[in-house]
């Protein structure tokens, strides 16, 4: 182990991992926390905003040279991505999930893994199997702090990611807390009959759920994809951490979901960068913390062991 | 006066098991009206079916004459004809489920203004909340703390205050006297008469505490086993021999 400064530089590694990490697993803690299934498809929502956010990123900045626009036309392309996928969330819960929600809870999760199949089927049919670079909107060349073995670098990308799934995070945390259809989101997720009692309209709340997770998610896959590229498959096992990071931090807890994912972003940069696992073996780290979470606290960190009062 | 709540002949069933058998009551305008009967009798479900969480085989449900409920039929099972859950309640009716039902992760002001969601005007939630806090004084002292940290009476109080937020005609309570202390119990009774009688609000209980239940009431029903076997004026059951052999241990 190194100095100060390289744990500080590994310490923010693992941080923008593990942002990104976080917003994707708030869309599969939500869509638990009200449904009681994992939306195995989230991953795949991730990948077509990746997709979308690079057309109309490539289509806005057309021929121009880098400059402060291409910054612009990132943005618009991510908030676009955002909305299509918010509708595409929704568009697929009343297609694929609705139709069974009275039936086994087995038969949802099978409907999601199917909805994950065709969704990455029918983007490597019609955007083809090459992957394709998403161009970074700026100057990505490393800012380094401080001088000699004291210095710690971050990339532009990285500042971007810090931001955005913290700015993400925050209006999220301020909508469920605060707004009147936030407190409907966590009424029904606690108990749905009663939210019903109360006239809140449980279609309306899932349908919400569904357009916020695949919203974080479309900006989450274009996050990611300016290190990883484009391409069908590459929900797949982003969306499997995010997973992991949700039932780590306890499924269905939106602070949770925060918290596993930052945790896991640092477990796998400080496993590589201070335990010596060879970098091939990162994932491993992943699956790792969920054997022994489920086996020392199966509810996650922030989940509830809840035993009902008389 | 007439009749607000109007159940005829209603059946509902789980899988094979009828849980009510061809029930009737009405609750008129105004009035305590309570069920009591033992465990398992089928009370709960019969509240459930007005709110339209449970679907009616037969018979039907009326409120302010009209319809809310239908039967269905045996062979229709999932094909409910009643208003859905979320609609009932803008109607006036409120239930105060059994076990109380708090969302125990959000705080006593969070759960209120929950109960009033669908009134969308501001400044009226924040008067009906002060009216709450003057109503149940225990609640304006912990209203910002989370409902799971309350004491079982006090998230009793909470889940009627709840109910009352959104200003109902009809209140359905469904056992709020589970699992209380003789005291506190007598409490949320005697608040209980408070809302039926300066609110104008018509109260349909639903008890085991027969005793309790029947003195608050104007009229009292029996079930047993999904059926109504007795129905009077609350005070004349009271007084009748068999009510006090098997529900007043007398």
């Amino acid at each position: 182990m190194g100095s100060v400064s390289e744990f500080f530089q590994h310490f923010l590694n693992g941080l923008t991992l593990g942002g990104i990490y976080a917003l994707i697993a708030l869309g599969y803690t939500m869509v638990y926390g009200i449904l009681k299934f994992i939306n195995f498809a989230h991953g795949d929502i991730l990948m077509v905003g990746a997709y979308i956010g690079l057309f109309i990123f490539d289509f806005l900045r057309g021929d121009k040279p880098l400059s402060a626009w291409w910054f612009v036309a990132f943005m618009i392309a991510m908030l676009c991505s955002m909305v299509f996928c918010g509708l595409l969330g929704m568009f697929i819960e009343k297609v694929a999930y609705k139709p069974l929600r009275k039936a086994t809870r087995l038969a949802p999760l099978l409907s999601a893994i199917g909805v994950s199949f065709v969704l990455s089927n029918l983007a490597a049919w019609l955007f083809g199997t090459q992957s394709r670079k998403l161009e970074y909107p700026f100057d990505n060349t490393p800012i380094v702090i401080g001088s000699g073995s004291n210095a710690v670098s971050i990339t532009p990308h990285q500042i971007l990611i810090l931001v955005a799934s913290a700015l993400m995070m925050l209006i999220l945390k301020l909508f469920v807390d605060k707004s009147r259809m936030g407190k409907a989101m966590r009424a029904t997720s606690l108990d749905q009959d009663t939210a019903k009692l109360m006239g809140i309209k449980s279609d309306h709340v899932i349908s919400l759920t569904f357009a916020i997770g695949s919203a974080l998610a479309a900006c989450g896959g274009m996050l990611i994809a300016l290190d990883f590229k484009v391409y069908a498959t590459m929900g797949t096992m982003v969306g499997l951490k995010a997973f992991v990071a949700a039932v780590v931090g306890g499924i269905g807890n939106i602070s949770g979901a925060m918290l596993g994912g930052l945790l896991l972003g640092l477990l796998e940069t400080f496993g590589v960068a201070l335990l010596g696992i060879p970098q091939g073996y990162k994932d491993a780290i992943a699956f790792g913390v969920l054997i022994l979470i489920l086996l020392f606290k199966p509810d996650g960190l922030l989940g509830k062991n809840e035993k009902e009062k008389v | 006066m007439s009749s607000l709540l109007s159940i005829d002949d209603i059946q509902v069933s789980y899988g094979n098991i009828k849980a009510l058998k061809g029930v009737s009551i009405d609750a008129q305008e105004g009035q305590i009206v309570c069920l009591i009967g033992a465990n398992g009798a089928g009370k709960s479900t019969l509240l459930r079916s007005i709110v339209g969480l449970e679907p009616l085989v037969s018979g039907q449900i009326s409120y302010s004459d009209s319809v809310i409920a239908q039967g269905h039929g045996e062979h229709h099972r999932g094909h409910a004809n009643c208003l859905p859950t979320e609609q009932i309640c803008s109607l006036g009716i409120a239930l105060v489920p059994e076990g109380r039902r708090v969302f125990a992760d959000m705080t006593v002001e969070e759960n209120l203004d929950m109960g009033a969601f669908l009134v969308k005007d501001k400044s009226e939630i924040l008067k009906r909340k002060s009216e709450m806090y003057d109503f149940f004084p225990i609640l304006g002292q912990r209203r910002k703390q989370k409902t799971r940290s309350l004491s079982g009476g006090e998230q009793q109080m909470m889940a009627i205050a709840r109910a009352l937020m959104s200003s109902p005609h009809l209140l359905l309570l469904d056992e709020p006297g589970l699992g209380l202390a003789p005291l506190v119990v007598q409490d949320i009774f005697s608040k209980i008469s408070i809302i039926n009688k300066e609110n104008k609000v018509t109260v349909f209980l639903v008890e085991q505490n027969a005793r309790m239940a029947l003195r608050a009431a104007d009229d009292g029903y029996v079930m047993e086993n999904g059926l109504i076997v007795l129905s009077d004026k609350a005070s004349a059951l009271l007084a009748n021999p068999k009510v006090k052999s098997a529900y007043l241990g007398q």
